[in-house]
């Protein structure tokens, strides 16, 4: 590594490379989330849809990675920076990181998250930033599919049965806390909008919340107050699950430093 | 919308490149070729003499996209291009309208639909009847959705527009 590659990432740039790092990590870890249900989903069609949604998010953090690694000018590629970092150098959202809990939590999560970067992802199709609104593009398309199942989840799930009803609910109040980061810009986010990197969140927060209370009120489910959170996965700050996911996630390059198929 | 080779003055290297990917089957829809399906963007010789060839992904984890590019640069390395060099294309994103027309009669011919629009019917590609409903919006690989005809009762996948 030249010494010109080392010092070419200015303050902006490692901006730009935790951004990145930021998107590409959300689909990373909330792929893997999924990929834990195959072989275990209730039918075997929701087992073919959680491991393509699964498939579309990691093919999509593989994009990410590799253009963040780009970013860095360090040689680092997609593999390092999925399985050789450590928990506080992820910047998910916490949300993407929470356990399957039973179907109705992980419906609820797909849900929330699904509503979101199919909002956020559609602003950033008209980024500043060519390759990362090119990404978008591809995985704007997915997303809006990814949506069309978690949301037909929640309303038959919701307005289902007074098991399945209560099931949601309580996955709802339990994982609402953890949107408040997605809708919250932090210096970052506002830094990256002032470049018109990434849209201003104000905007994705309007088009969210409207597309999560319209699938509520189909479901029948009560939106929770809202709760503050002072605990940002994008800063770095996660709750215990994150470790547990990366030690199953990396153990293999961890012990086998290398290893290739 | 698929592009053949260029122009009929294109360079013999680059049209000698194309009618190699003409015979590289898509691994896991192994009547299609790579150029029916829509996917290889460019082909082009670049000032320092090695074959650029920009192949785009149908879906962002597509499994076969791996497959694929080593596909490609094998077909070519039997044909003597060994200095080959793959390029990934994002934009424009691939959709089922990047299929060629010849594409899509091989598909039906091979039992899977095509979905021409969300607003055009689809029919069963066994006994042609418009009545059919679908099972699931995901199939047995990411670019596929899973239906049924309530005609012939058989199940089939289908290529779905996104």
């Amino acid at each position: 590594m030249s010494a010109a590659a080392e010092s070419a990432l200015g303050a902006s740039g490692e901006d730009h490379f935790r951004y990145v790092l930021r998107l590409a990590d959300t689909s990373l870890v909330l792929g893997q989330r999924l990929s834990e249900w195959v072989g275990h989903a209730p039918a075997l069609e929701e087992d073919l849809a959680l491991g393509n949604i699964a498939l579309d998010l990691i093919g999509q953090a593989r994009l990410l990675l590799s253009y963040a690694g780009r970013i860095e000018g360090r040689g680092r590629e997609e593999d390092q920076l999925a399985f050789l970092r450590d928990a506080p150098e992820f910047y998910n959202v916490a949300l993407a990181e929470q356990p399957n809990g039973d179907f109705a939590a992980t419906i609820v999560r797909q849900a929330l998250i699904d509503a979101w970067q199919l909002e956020l992802y559609h602003s950033l199709t008209a980024s500043a930033d060519e390759p990362l609104a090119e990404i978008a593009a591809k995985a704007l398309k997915e997303c809006r599919y990814h949506w069309r199942f978690s949301c037909g989840w929640l309303v038959r799930l919701g307005d289902g049965t007074p098991e399945s009803h209560v099931r949601a609910q309580e996955a709802l109040d339990a994982l609402w806390r953890f949107t408040e980061e997605l809708i919250t810009p932090d210096a970052l986010d506002v830094r990256m909008a002032s470049l018109a990197i990434a849209p201003p969140l104000a905007a994705v927060h309007g088009r969210w919340e409207a597309r999560i209370a319209a699938a509520l009120k189909e479901a029948t489910l009560r939106q929770p107050a809202s709760q503050h959170y002072p605990w940002h996965g994008k800063s770095g700050v996660h709750t215990e699950h994150l470790g547990h996911l990366l030690g199953e996630m990396q153990h293999l390059q961890r012990t086998y430093p290398g290893a290739t198929w | 919308m698929v592009s053949g080779p260029t122009s009929p003055a294109a360079a013999p290297i680059e049209r000698r490149v194309w009618e190699t990917l003409e015979a590289v089957m898509d691994p896991e829809i192994p009547v299609v070729s790579v150029v029916e399906l829509g996917i290889v963007r460019h082909v082009r010789r670049a000032d320092d003499g090695r074959v650029h060839v920009g192949i785009t992904p149908t879906y962002s984890g597509c499994p076969a996209t791996e497959i694929i590019a080593r596909s490609i640069r094998e077909a070519l390395e039997q044909e003597g291009l060994s200095e080959v060099v793959i390029d990934t294309v994002l934009w424009p994103a691939w959709t089922s309208q990047w299929l060629s027309e010849a594409g899509r009669r091989k598909l039906e011919a091979f039992g899977i639909a095509v979905e021409r629009s969300p607003s055009r019917p689809l029919a069963c590609p066994r006994c042609g009847s418009g009545a059919v409903e679908r099972l699931s919006e995901f199939g047995s690989t990411p670019c596929k959705a899973h239906y049924r005809c309530t005609g012939c009762l058989e199940p089939f996948d289908t290529f779905k527009c996104i």
